[in-house]
């Protein structure tokens, strides 16, 4: 088990901080955010395309680099930390979810970027695919609050196969019959929209059950998403310390009172567990496929309440300035919340806990 | 095979032989002869230096033995003192008269080695103590009280710090002292706890004569030495947690929960949940500093995060035990009620779970002390201890 980073893995982070210091400061992510472009292109070509991060994980002969997700974990704790406004995440998810359905046509536009792909996990009732002719699918049916969908080029959408079972079908941003609606967001950093299927053509990949691979590919996102929110409450952290250091009243500086420092002193007890949690659950992804589901749960259920925990108190601890609009810490504590539910509600990643656990729910 | 992975086979090999026919509850004379055993066989004092008794030789010898040994239970506890605490202070400050007399015996077991720092009147505020040291021709004369010593029945020497001018301020006016634990004048007594059982003790110095030369550091320079011993108890409390038994732990109480059929009950799953998260991220961040020590990233400050988590563990973990078992947790000499009666010990010995929160403030995020009161002024203008209340106030 491996719980600290490697020189290249320290190397790659500090690489793509500096980038993302430099070309997607705060001031880029708000303009991003209050207008209609769902995301920062320019970014996302120089990070994907130049930098080649979406295609970490994915192996050589599919057109990725064939690291590993100790990488794109290191990636995401960057983009985490700086809010950036590109659908990386996203991305890195459906292209381990393509890896897995063995779509090596797919592949390699999705791993170096050209292709934006997401997947569309419905939370209730999916989408269901009829075959019209031989081969030929179609779907109907919706899938609500899809992250990034409206910033993809290909849609995985998980639909029903009938007799319960489930497979993903590949649908073309441009396929007719799709229509993507932006929600309104309480996090302004990464839009949602509702995805309406009536009769889009699909593309089944891989076999007609896929449930494994869809299991899977949500502990694979569980832990790719803890990455990313370790990376958030860690700058919270950092810049509410700051601040304790530089504000001052009643005489001193805030943060030599207990009231201020022992709660500081706790949120630092949470990220020093945050981040072993993550490098232990990236690991599992990466090297112990047995643990993965419990890693996975134990991953989601501790970092959305940590990260949102922290996100508040660093707020809070700001006092008035920070529930003001021109301040960073409610895109922080808005994220943490978006990120908490992202992947379904708290109590359904501890049932899967519990699950794993033999607990009963 | 390289070397290391030849000794690491060979520790083990020698490990499973000499603790086959330990008794399970090892006294004083077996762990004493199991010590010296350890230590002529070369597992001890890996990283010591060798002109001192130590073997000199490098990390990775020790690392190797800590794997070799991790297998098994050594009746070395009540050394663990002299080990963690004393001899690395001696080493980096003692005289080298000191560290030739000293070290050795210590490795090897032959003498038991306590620290006295706390006093009833100087618990979180060490550096408010009260026991004096007078100098009379060649010798120290020592008079006060020390508490919560371990192992002080047991002990040889002990490593002091007392006052030794009370006209400076609090912290410039200590020194440190290796005592005697046999000389006349020192009265050892067991202190009770709210275990019902005597962990630790309590120590009366009545004019005890210390030689000059058993100064540790320099005279009115024991605080800094203090400090460094400090930080090594908060390191091996907190890291070392994860070896010994939990009665509360997750898989303890899944057990206990599962014999009564009591999975499923309401609440019961949220409980288990929620200890199985703080005690599995404990777990984890012990796993990933021990990995951070072998990458040469020492915990320092850090430390006393493990230790702070590992107090709010056993707390809650004692907790979760009383409300699934309910009334059965509360009666009987088993193991949770046990659990109930040790879990407050965690969050106060090596500094209470506040003490911890300043040191992580100050010390690994760096935030601004708050300012002390104390500080400037002489020790004999200060209020110390506890105080009665003067009128008005």
């Amino acid at each position: 088990m491996r719980l600290i980073p490697t020189e290249e893995q320290r190397e790659l982070a500090a690489t793509v901080r500096s980038f993302l210091a430099d070309r997607v400061p705060m001031s880029r992510v708000r303009e991003i955010a209050e207008s209609d472009e769902p995301f920062d292109r320019t970014a996302w070509t120089r990070l994907s395309g130049e930098l080649g991060l979406t295609g970490l994980a994915v192996p050589e002969e599919h057109g990725g680099s064939g690291a590993g997700f100790g990488e794109v974990a290191a990636v995401l704790e960057e983009l985490g930390a700086a809010l950036t406004p590109v659908p990386y995440f996203s991305a890195v998810v459906a292209a381990d979810l393509l890896a897995a359905l063995d779509a090596k046509d797919l592949l390699p536009d999705v791993a170096s970027g050209a292709t934006i792909a997401i997947l569309a996990r419905p939370e209730g009732e999916p989408p269901v695919g009829r075959i019209i002719d031989r081969g030929e699918w179609v779907l109907e049916g919706a899938v609500e609050r899809v992250p990034d969908a409206v910033s993809a080029d290909l849609l995985l959408v998980v639909a029903s196969t009938g007799e319960g079972r489930r497979g993903v079908f590949a649908v073309a941003a441009d396929a007719p019959g799709l229509v993507r609606t932006p929600l309104t967001t309480l996090d302004l950093t990464r839009p949602q929209a509702r995805i309406e299927l009536g009769g889009a053509p699909a593309r089944l990949l891989g076999p007609s059950d896929a449930s494994d691979a869809i299991d899977r590919s949500l502990d694979v996102a569980s832990v790719l998403l803890a990455a990313e929110q370790l990376g958030g409450l860690r700058r919270c952290l950092d810049a509410i310390v700051e601040y304790a250091k530089l504000r001052v009243q009643f005489g001193r500086y805030v943060g030599s009172f207990q009231g201020v420092k022992h709660k500081l002193a706790d949120m630092h007890c949470t990220l020093e567990q945050a981040e072993s949690v993550v490098r232990y659950a990236v690991w599992a992804v990466d090297e112990a496929p047995d643990e993965l589901p419990e890693a996975a749960a134990l991953a989601a259920s501790f970092m959305g309440r940590a990260y949102f925990q922290v996100a508040k108190d660093h707020l809070l601890l700001y006092g008035g300035i920070g529930f003001t609009w021109e301040h960073d810490a409610h895109l922080y504590y808005k994220r943490a919340k978006a990120d908490e539910v992202m992947l379904g509600a708290p109590r359904t990643h501890r049932a899967r806990l519990a699950a794993a656990l033999d607990l009963p729910d | 095979m390289t070397d290391l992975d030849e000794y690491r086979d060979q520790a083990r090999a020698w490990l499973a032989e000499r603790t086959a026919d330990l008794p399970p509850d090892p006294g004083l004379a077996e762990s004493r002869a199991f010590m010296a055993d350890l230590y002529d066989a070369g597992h001890v004092g890996i990283t010591w230096p060798a002109e001192y008794g130590g073997r000199g030789l490098s990390a990775a010898e020790e690392r190797a033995f800590q794997q070799a040994a991790a297998g098994f239970t050594l009746p070395v506890g009540v050394f663990g003192i002299g080990l963690g605490m004393c001899g690395p202070t001696l080493l980096s400050l003692g005289t080298e008269e000191q560290k030739r007399r000293y070290i050795r015996p210590l490795l090897r077991g032959e003498e038991i080695w306590c620290q006295m720092f706390s006093e009833p009147g100087a618990g979180s505020d060490v550096a408010s103590l009260q026991t004096r040291a007078v100098l009379d021709g060649d010798h120290w004369v020592v008079d006060g009280q020390k508490v919560w010593t371990s192992v002080a029945r047991q002990a040889d020497f002990g490593l002091l710090i007392a006052r030794t001018d009370p006209d400076v301020p609090k912290h410039q006016g200590i020194t440190m002292f290796v005592v005697d634990m046999h000389a006349p004048g020192v009265d050892v007594r067991p202190l009770r706890d709210m275990t019902g059982e005597s962990h630790f003790n309590e120590i009366f110095f009545t004019s005890v004569r210390v030689p000059v030369e058993n100064v540790v550091g320099e005279v009115n320079g024991g605080w800094s030495a203090a400090v460094t011993t400090l930080l090594h108890e908060r390191v091996s409390i907190g890291m070392g947690a994860a070896r010994t038994e939990r009665p509360a732990s997750f898989a303890a109480l899944r057990k206990a929960a599962r014999e009564r059929g009591l999975l499923g009950e309401p609440g019961v799953t949220d409980l288990l949940l929620d200890l199985y998260l703080q005690e599995r991220a404990f777990d984890l961040l012990n796993a990933r500093m021990s990995q951070e020590v072998k990458a040469g990233i020492m915990p320092g400050a850090r430390g006393s995060v493990a230790k702070l988590l590992l107090a709010d563990l056993t707390l809650a973990g004692a907790d979760v035990a009383s409300e699934i078992l309910g009334p059965e947790s509360v009666t009987g000499d088993g193991p949770v009620p046990r659990a109930l009666a040790w879990a407050p010990g965690m969050a106060l010995g090596g500094g209470t779970n506040e003490i911890m929160r300043n040191i992580i403030g100050d010390r690994v995020l760096g935030l601004p002390r708050e300012p002390q009161l104390d500080r400037n002024i002489p020790f004999k203008a200060l209020k110390v201890g506890t105080q009665a209340k003067e009128d008005g106030e």
